[in-house]
């Protein structure tokens, strides 16, 4: 079987080619998971690009994007296939109209053939010609017993449908899980997959996706707006302001016209970064502090506690 | 397999490496499967040793499957196989002066910025320590990498004073070169530097991201400061018993009551995410948890659909009661952090309960509810409770029997039928009397008695701790040394 990486640094160029600024960690781990063949579950906070990662694999392979999307509740019939039953009864009135002439045998058979299978995104994933990069998406949301279903699919890459048989895949497709870690996931799925956490970027990868994202920003613009974001994650906040509200933020500023961001814009424009009220008041105490006081929080003052 | 071993410089195989190395993983707590090993092993054929990130990051991928064993994995994967490798590699010492450094030297006195009189570059162990601190001062002024890790190298061997075979640990060497390069110092130089470069004044914003970033560079170059030590140290050592000594606990195995700074900072990190969790964990019991009674009304009301036959029966949803919570805390210092937490845990899911109320104690008692009423912020609440609460009655030492018999006669009335009560302290109680009859008493008004003790079972009633005697009052005595114990409690709870 071909791979479709060539080298760790392959991965991390293509991926740059469609705006997705990788760093060493998710380019080892996306070259790994084409070498080993094995799904990768991505984790972190939200807005990190976790589902974006995804999406941009599959445009860089030219594959087809299946997303399962995972709510409480996600049984077999909505994730895996499930038996056209009106079709079914259709055939079987069909018959009986006919006349007697068709065995009950001939029937069965004939009904639960493919043609009455409808699949769903899984078994669709495992049965596709075509390129594909299947994306299971915020799998933390499943009932840990709904997470049997995706493991055989995940280690073996095939499904079982009682009455066809195995369905194995033609093609090992790439397979994001993300997972927002509202729970802890079984042992029996984080083992068959590789594990990628995402974290927020560090500040000069913030800014490079800055630069990226917004169109005509300058330069120092976005690397104030870099500076203040990664001075606000340090704080001990409810919700850290994530990529993509740095992004809003930034276009935001564009919007405003600002070129040069101060104290007063920065309090301004805060609830589009902090969705707490306690997380704005807090950032806002924080940075109308007289700046002598710089050494307050740094690594060399005890916390208060 | 048919591929043929693959060999790292030393002629030691690469498949032996990583045994040694999952095995100390192991040692280290983090749970890796024989199925995660074989994955690491397949992985490594994929990924050469020499590209250090990637290889790095295809070992965690296949082994680290929870994110806050990250740390733990990124302290034996650098004394494993980041002292391998020939740049790594101790040359005879002083012989040979990094090529980094020399460059930077070269670069420097090529400024000339006054402060940095270098005599032609070269030779760098003759640099005095003056130059050394120009050096340092002027990295850091830069952000320059490659400089701090030529800096972080000379400084170690110019002040550490390591010597071979000596048995001190790493944190030893660490606090003396610390101590010689008078950070605290050169941040303030940079500060005020900066602020002169700049054409106009410094708003209080740009001060404060200015100071952001070079506390960022001085944390990095502490870092370097100790892989440079830890990398000496394994030179002297050897890779198994240095591993030993560096071994650290997981966030969820941290002691409370001996957790140094660094490791409180990582528990705070932990328990919002486990917060989170428990919440989500808890509200699914809930919903799922029972099966309710036959709904007749809807019942009714959806067989209509049916021609009125009750084809799809209804049932009520249940609504169990909450249980109203009381937290008695001490905290005194030996177990403040213990309380801080575990108050922290109760209010952050007190939605799950139908009220919360909440009172600390050393020798006088005090409700603290009001803190945490009317704010969402946790932390400051906390922060209020141990600044404004009086707690203090003759003389600042726990006393458990004065604390309860007051708490007894001003809000003891307060305890019903639904109350559970949770009593947090190690029942030091300083030889005062116990009073352990208010425990017995508030076991007859409330649901529920249990006592969370922070210290481990075997210094249970020894000494002065006397929580024997009350836990005979109680439904429930339960050692709470960490967070897994703590998370089991609250999950056993509701």
């Amino acid at each position: 079987m071909s791979y479709r990486f060539e080298s760790v640094a392959d991965v991390r160029v293509r991926l740059g080619d469609v705006d997705y600024l990788s760093d060493d960690a998710i380019a080892s781990v996306v070259y790994l998971a084409d070498r080993l063949g094995k799904p990768i579950l991505v984790e972190g906070p939200a807005g990190t690009g976790k589902t974006q990662l995804a999406k941009s694999v599959a445009e860089i392979l030219g594959a087809r994007l299946i997303r399962l999307q995972c709510y409480e509740g996600l049984d077999e019939s909505k994730a895996l296939y499930e038996w056209n039953y009106k079709k079914q009864l259709l055939r079987i009135q069909a018959t009986k109209t006919e006349g007697d002439g068709a065995a009950w045998d001939q029937i069965e058979e004939d009904i639960f053939s493919d043609d009455f299978l409808l699949t769903r995104p899984l078994l669709e994933a495992i049965r596709a010609e075509d390129p594909v990069v299947l994306l299971i998406d915020e799998v933390d949301r499943v009932e840990v017993e709904t997470e049997a279903l995706l493991l055989e699919i995940l280690s073996d890459y095939q499904v079982s449908i009682p009455e066809l048989g195995t369905i194995t895949a033609r093609q090992i497709p790439l397979v994001f899980l993300t997972s927002n870690n509202t729970r802890e996931l079984s042992e029996a799925l984080k083992r068959r997959c590789l594990f990628l956490h995402i974290d927020y970027p560090d500040m000069d990868r913030e800014k490079q996706i800055v630069l990226t994202k917004v169109p005509d920003i300058t330069e120092a613009l976005a690397d104030q707006v870099a500076r203040i974001v990664r001075s606000i994650r340090q704080m001990e906040l409810k919700k850290s302001p994530s990529v993509s509200e740095t992004i809003d933020w930034a276009q935001t500023l564009m919007l405003l016209g600002v070129t040069k961001i101060d104290a007063e814009t920065a309090t301004g424009t805060a609830n589009i970064l902090l969705k707490y009220q306690s997380d704005i008041a807090k950032a806002t105490k924080e940075f109308a502090n007289e700046g002598s006081s710089f050494r307050k929080g740094g690594p060399f003052s005890e916390p208060k506690t | 397999m048919t591929d043929a071993p693959v060999y790292v410089a030393n002629g030691e195989s690469i498949l032996a490496l990583l045994n040694g190395f999952i095995g100390e993983l192991r040692e280290a707590g983090l749970p890796v499967s024989l199925t995660e090993n074989l994955d690491a092993m397949e992985a490594v054929k994929h990924i050469p040793i020499e590209d250090r990130a990637a290889f790095k990051y295809a070992l965690a991928a296949t082994l680290v499957k929870n994110n806050a064993h990250w740390r733990s994995f990124e302290t034996v994967f650098e004394v494993y196989f980041s002292m391998r490798g020939r740049q790594f590699a101790i040359g005879e010492d002083g012989a040979e002066l990094p090529e980094e450094l020399a460059d930077a030297l070269a670069e420097m006195s090529g400024e000339g910025q006054g402060e940095g009189q270098m005599q032609g570059g070269g030779g760098g162990d003759q640099m005095s320590p003056e130059e050394l601190a120009a050096m340092l001062y002027n990295s850091l002024l830069k952000g320059d990498d490659a400089m701090m890790r030529a800096v972080a190298r000379q400084s170690v061997k110019r002040y550490a004073g390591m010597e071979p075979g000596r048995p001190v640990g790493g944190t030893y060497y660490l606090y003396r070169t610390l101590r010689n390069l008078d950070l605290d110092g050169v941040l303030e130089r940079l500060m005020q530097q900066s602020n002169e470069d700049s054409p106009e004044p410094m708003t209080p914003l740009e001060q404060r991201l200015e100071a952001d970033e070079f506390n960022q560079r001085v944390e990095q170059l502490k870092k370097e400061i100790e892989a440079e030590i830890r990398r000496r140290l394994v030179a002297d050592r050897g890779v198994e018993a240095m591993a030993k000594t560096l071994r650290k606990p997981l966030p969820e195995d941290i002691d409370f009551m001996h957790a140094s700074r660094d490791e409180m900072k990582l528990l705070r990190q932990a328990i919002y995410p486990l917060t989170r969790k428990l919440a989500v964990r808890l509200a699914r019991k809930r919903r799922h948890g029972r099966k309710g009674a036959l709904d007749f009304r809807s019942t009714v009301r959806h067989s209509l659909s049916y021609g009125g036959v009750p084809a799809e029966p209804k049932f009520k949803y249940p609504r169990p009661a909450k249980p109203e919570i009381f937290v008695i805390a001490d905290i005194s210092g030996s177990v403040a952090s213990f309380a801080r937490f575990t108050l922290h845990l109760v209010y952050a899911i007190s939605g799950q309960f139908s009220r919360v109320r909440s009172f600390v104690f050393i020798d006088g008692v005090d409700e603290v509810t009001r803190f945490f009423e009317g704010t969402d912020d946790i932390l400051e609440a906390i922060h209020r409770v141990n600044t404004e609460a009086d707690v203090v009655w003759v003389d600042g030492h726990s006393d458990y029997g004065h604390a309860f018999e007051v708490f007894w006669s001003k809000w003891g009335k307060d305890i019903g039928p639904k109350t559970t009560v949770i009593i947090l302290g190690d029942a030091r109680n300083n030889y005062h009397a116990s009073q352990s009859w208010v425990i017995k008493e508030i076991r007859h008004r409330a649901r529920h008695v249990f006592w969370l003790n922070p210290e481990p079972k075997s210094y249970w009633d020894t000494g002065d701790s006397i929580v024997g005697e009350y836990a005979t009052h109680c439904d429930g005595a339960f050692e709470c040394r960490n967070m897994r114990q703590l998370e089991k409690f609250v999950d056993n709870l509701v």
